[in-house]
């Protein structure tokens, strides 16, 4: 581990609010917007700057869009080794860096990346971190950042607090708060840091990369979900869900039982031991409702449930219940909408 | 390669029966390993939930010591239901409130935990997740049980079949014939959370104090019994119906359950409740003609296997518990020769028979049959019984002997007098 | 090759029941269960073992009673159980636990010998949080690789393993040094049933106890105390009510439920 410097006990030294702008390739992650635009409310609140701070092997150029989001500074560290991400690189190289301008907050999307690196220096600054917020307010009286996050999957939901130690951390899922750009953004300031970390001293060496689309998804970035059940019946069914989705910008999922019979790939599995989602619309067709289903996708917008069993649980959860058999019922539905984009477009 | 497992007994089933067995055999220094299908000993089992103190004598002593009990059981009543009222009978007596209890109320998955960790603190093995397929036979005797785990046989000297209603060892020893309809009830049971005060308030009892409530009658299509316990804070409501019945009315338990708990009688004793569980399991109802052969080669067959259920007494985990304990000293008694043959097993059926577990099941062999055949019993006399007792009891007017002759002819036609005098001896038979 | 697999016992998320009057969980009666994704890191190891030989040990930190999921890790394989407990732990955070389990990884080092491989689920069903694991791996400085699908390859006496990760993007192998700290996904493998000599070994294994009487803590890193993070207040969500029923023949429905859906087409 390179010197990351010693961390400075006294909670008063540290001020403005930071953000993590994560980038593969140096393509950065919507995440890391809407992240920065929550940065401004909490900013307002605190009388503070906001900056944000990037890492990889050329990053410079996602400044523009930093500043558009709303921050005043962007740190940048760049070099060969911050090529692809490693944790041990990341974390030294982040650590030091939070070390040497004490921010007093700072946030990161609560991506695979995001994940694996804020555990780490959180452990690394001996601070306090709270994962997979939903809310995030500043208390008028103390002025602590008060971070509120679902637990037992969304059964309960618990307010935190770091009143003592800094930064106050916090990762955020995607899609959790809105990416809004500022109004009249204006042109801040790029700090290039350097750091003194070698290829040799990095022990953990990455392979080989393989892109694919299937194998493995994260339901949690798509706004659409088209979930089915055992009510679908068949793996073959699921191509009208997957139909529907992609009219409505989404993606297609199924329920743990869907994935015991075969029809759906465990990687696309909602539920307990699936995924958790809260998409904006979330359209359950042929589940019944099992509460290991509901704690993967109670909190989405809109719930719009089909199934033939008036008694189904779903129901109790859903925006809109249609009572019929989802396999009659979506095919009408893909052609009323398909009329619908036809005469939108004409 | 493999070392064969080996014991001196296995336990299939770590039910009441089971556990009764390998406790006491652990006791005695005999190496016993219990095999258990559910998760741990009592997550398959169900049953209404009065558990008797007096057979764990000589299993363990200090009962209920430690063990989680509910509530000890000071009045017993019996309601005759009609559909909109009901007869009842009730004993309670403060001679209940000294120990020894007599009786508690108690929760199988917490009382079977317990029990399993006595057995357990005796020097048992228990396995849990593990079912047993099938018996080792070699040459007419049982040596040993095949598990479905890999490297899962294991031999002993005797094998204990504690492996309830269901049993497969006994089906597959050819030991008992295919279960009729007639033969088994499916008791239906429901958790209902009540606040201690209310429970204490509505049934008339004071601090641990418990009541149970046996219940049958016209109110219920086919032969069934209901029941109503309570726990500490919540009340086991509960009722049972031969499938046979089940499957011409073409009820369900859950139906069943359902209309029961709206029956005036029973609603206000339940109101503002909320269902904490629910359960289902089959108990067997042929009594004495229906059990199998018990012993062979290298077996015993004990509890809910052996049919061993005296419903009308709502008595079978004592039962089961008692016929655990005989087996267990059966083997000791035949480790002293190291003779584990049919012909010294058999000291199991005699002790037995010389116990009140026969006893009592040979007094009601004809029990099961008559209820069956004479549907009469359990609907047209409880009914009876009810517009009896109204009639006699409302005062408008009508003279008392005009209103017995009213119930006399009401019965003459329901019933008939020849009927009636027929079902006084056939009732007598049965029960004497 | 010693396997380390850190456990976390937790209620079944599914089943646990809220009182909306006090807004507090209703943890009586919730079974606890072994965290589904330690159990594949179990399994994982325990499989390694079979293959090249040594010795599998899990870690839990709890409450004295929670045995139940030490004991499913044994009969799954593993050959020894330590259960860290003691009141000085209560009310900690992820790191005054990442600390505490740090510290009880180092006494099972010194009871047992070094560990090679770490593991941990990738989050725990109950908080979800999914620091704990990356929090131990950097108090040991040891290499960091999570969400694990494949262990491609481990070479003891060479001292590093090649493993494949799963991210948003795809898949990624990486070559890392040991010992290294792996979190695991689900799918990493399917969990088997073990033969009945391993659920014997288990039952008649003890589990071992570790307390501050033990192990060598500082008392300035555990509890509530000296955890950053402190929960203001717990509330229940507002509990989502049933909605509306659509009512109509099945073209009355696609007619209506297109409307709703207007705004989502692309």
């Amino acid at each position: 581990m390179i010197d990351i410097g010693k961390k400075d006990p006294d909670k008063t030294h540290y001020k403005d609010i930071w953000v993590f702008v994560e980038q593969t390739n140096g393509e950065p992650q919507q995440v890391s917007f809407e992240l920065l635009t929550k940065a401004r409310e909490l900013a307002e609140k605190l009388n503070c700057k906001i900056a944000a701070v990037s890492i990889g092997k050329s990053v410079e150029h996602i400044a523009e869009e930093a500043f558009k989001y709303g921050a005043d500074k962007f740190y940048i560290i760049e070099d060969e080794v911050f090529s692809d991400y490693r944790t041990e690189p990341f974390r030294d190289a982040l650590s030091r860096i939070l070390i040497k301008y004490k921010p007093e907050i700072f946030l990161i999307g609560a991506t695979t990346q995001g994940r694996d690196l804020s555990g780490t220096v959180a452990t690394e600054l001996k601070t306090g971190l709270t994962a997979d917020t939903t809310q995030q307010e500043i208390d008028s009286e103390t002025g602590n950042l008060m971070m509120t996050r679902p637990t037992f999957g969304g059964s309960l939901m618990a307010t935190i607090i770091c009143p003592d130690d800094r930064p106050q951390m916090s990762t955020v899922r995607p899609g959790v708060f809105k990416a809004i750009p500022k109004e009249t953004p204006q042109k801040g300031e790029v700090i290039r840091e350097t750091i003194d970390i070698k290829e040799e001293d990095i022990v953990k060496k990455i392979l080989k990369k393989v892109v694919s689309n299937e194998g493995n998804i994260n339901l949690s970035f798509y706004d659409v979900i088209v979930a089915g059940g055992k009510g679908m019946g068949s793996k073959e069914n699921f191509k009208m869900l997957e139909n529907l989705a992609d009219l409505l910008g989404g993606t297609w999922a199924g329920s743990r039982k869907a994935v015991e019979l075969g029809y759906v790939p465990q990687s696309r599995q909602v539920g307990q031991t699936g995924q958790t989602v809260h998409p904006k619309l979330y359209i359950a067709c042929g589940i019944s409702g099992a509460i290991q289903h509901l704690v993967g996708m109670q909190s989405s917008d809109i719930i719009i449930s089909v199934n033939k069993d008036e008694n189904a649980p779903i129901f109790d959860v859903s925006t809109y219940c249609i009572v019929e058999d989802a396999l009659k019922f979506i095919p009408k539905l893909i052609d009323e909408l398909k009329q619908n984009k036809k005469i939108n477009t004409q | 390669m493999s070392n064969k497992l080996r014991y001196d007994v296995i336990v299939v089933g770590a039910g009441p029966a089971g556990l009764a067995a390998a406790t006491v055999l652990a006791k005695s220094g005999v190496k016993v390993i219990v095999i258990e299908r559910g998760r741990f000993p009592g997550s398959k089992n169900v049953m209404g939930g009065v558990f008797y103190t007096d057979c764990m004598k000589g299993i363990v002593d200090e009962f209920p010591g430690k063990a989680p009990v509910e509530r000890h059981v000071i009045e017993e009543r019996m309601w005759l239901l009609d559909d909109n009222s009901h007869v009842g009978f009730t004993h309670k007596n403060e001679m209940f409130n000294k120990e020894p209890h007599n009786c508690y109320t108690v929760f199988r998955a917490k009382l079977d935990k317990w029990f399993a960790g006595e057995a357990e603190k005796a020097g048992a093995l228990i396995i849990n997740n593990t079912v047993v397929l099938e018996p080792i036979v070699e040459n007419n005797k049982v040596i040993g049980v095949k598990t479905d785990r890999p490297q899962g046989d294991i031999y002993a000297n005797v094998v204990i079949a504690a492996d309830g209603v269901n049993s497969l060892l006994s089906k597959s020893l050819g030991l008992r014939k295919e279960l009729k309809s007639k033969d088994v009830a499916i008791a239906a049971k429901e958790v209902i959370g009540l606040n201690e005060d209310i429970i204490n308030e509505r049934f008339n009892v004071k601090g641990s104090e418990g009541v149970t409530i046996e219940i049958t009658g016209s109110f219920f299509p086919g032969e069934t019994m209901g029941f109503i316990y309570t726990n500490k804070k919540s009340v086991s409501l509960g009722v049972g119906m031969i499938l046979e019945d089940v499957i011409n009315s073409k009820m369900n338990a859950n139906d069943l359950l359902e209309s029961m708990k709206q029956h005036p009688s029973i609603a206000p004793l339940i109101a503002g409740g909320q269902t904490k569980e629910f359960l289902v399991h089959l108990i067997p109802e042929g009594g004495y003609k229906e059990m199998p052969k018990l012993v062979m080669d290298g077996l015993m067959v004990v509890g809910d296997a052996a049919m061993m259920v005296n419903s009308i007494h709502r008595e079978g985990s004592n039962l089961a518990i008692t016929s655990g304990r005989y087996a267990a000293e059966t083997y000791l008694e035949a480790a002293k020769t190291n003779d584990f043959s049919e012909n010294v097993l058999k000291k199991y059926i005699h002790k037995l028979n010389n116990s009140f577990v026969i006893k009592d099941l040979k007094k009601y062999k004809n029990l099961p049959d008559l209820l069956q055949k004479d549907k009469r019993l359990l609907q047209k006399y409880p009914r009876l019984l009810n517009q009896a007792a109204f009639e006699l009891l409302t005062v408008n007017g009508i003279p008392k002997k005009e209103k017995e002759k009213m119930i006399w002819k009401t019965a003459k036609k329901e019933i008939g007098i020849s009927n009636m005098i027929k079902d006084l001896i056939k009732i007598w038979r049965s029960v004497k | 090759m010693h396997a380390l697999i850190f456990i976390k016992q937790v209620p079944d998320a599914s089943q646990v029941r809220v009182n909306y009057e006090t807004g507090t969980l209703i943890r009586e009666g919730v079974p606890a269960i072994l965290n589904p994704f330690e159990a594949h890191a179990v399994e994982e190891a325990v499989r390694l073992r079979e293959k090249i030989g040594g010795k599998v040990s899990v870690l839990t930190m709890g409450p004295p009673q929670a045995t139940d999921a030490l004991k499913e890790c044994l009969s799954m394989g593993a050959d020894n159980a330590y259960l860290l407990s003691d009141r000085v732990f209560a009310g900690s955070d992820t790191l005054a636990t990442s600390y505490a389990l740090y510290e009880g990884a180092r006494k099972i080092i010194e009871l047992e010998g070094d560990v090679d491989l770490f593991f941990a689920g990738k989050q725990a069903i109950d908080g979800d949080t999914a620091q704990t694991g990356p929090g131990i791996a950097t108090r040991f400085d040891i290499p960091l690789v999570t969400y694990l699908i494949k262990l491609d390859e481990v070479n003891i006496g060479k001292k590093y393993a090649i493993a494949t990760r799963l991210t948003e993007f795809g898949q990624e192998t990486v070559k890392t040094p040991l010992p290294a700290f792996f979190t695991v996904e689900e799918t990493l493998n399917e969990l088997s049933y073990a033969p009945l000599p391993w659920l014997i070994k288990a039952a008649q294994t003890e589990i071992k106890r570790l307390s501050s009487e033990n192990v060598a803590l500082d008392k300035n890193q555990c509890g509530l105390k000296h955890s950053p993070t402190k929960v203001k207040k717990a509330f229940t969500p507002e509990k989502r009510q049933r909605g509306e029923t659509l009512k109509g023949t099945c073209n009355d429905l696609a007619k209506q439920t297109s409307e709703i859906l207007l705004p989502f087409v692309k």
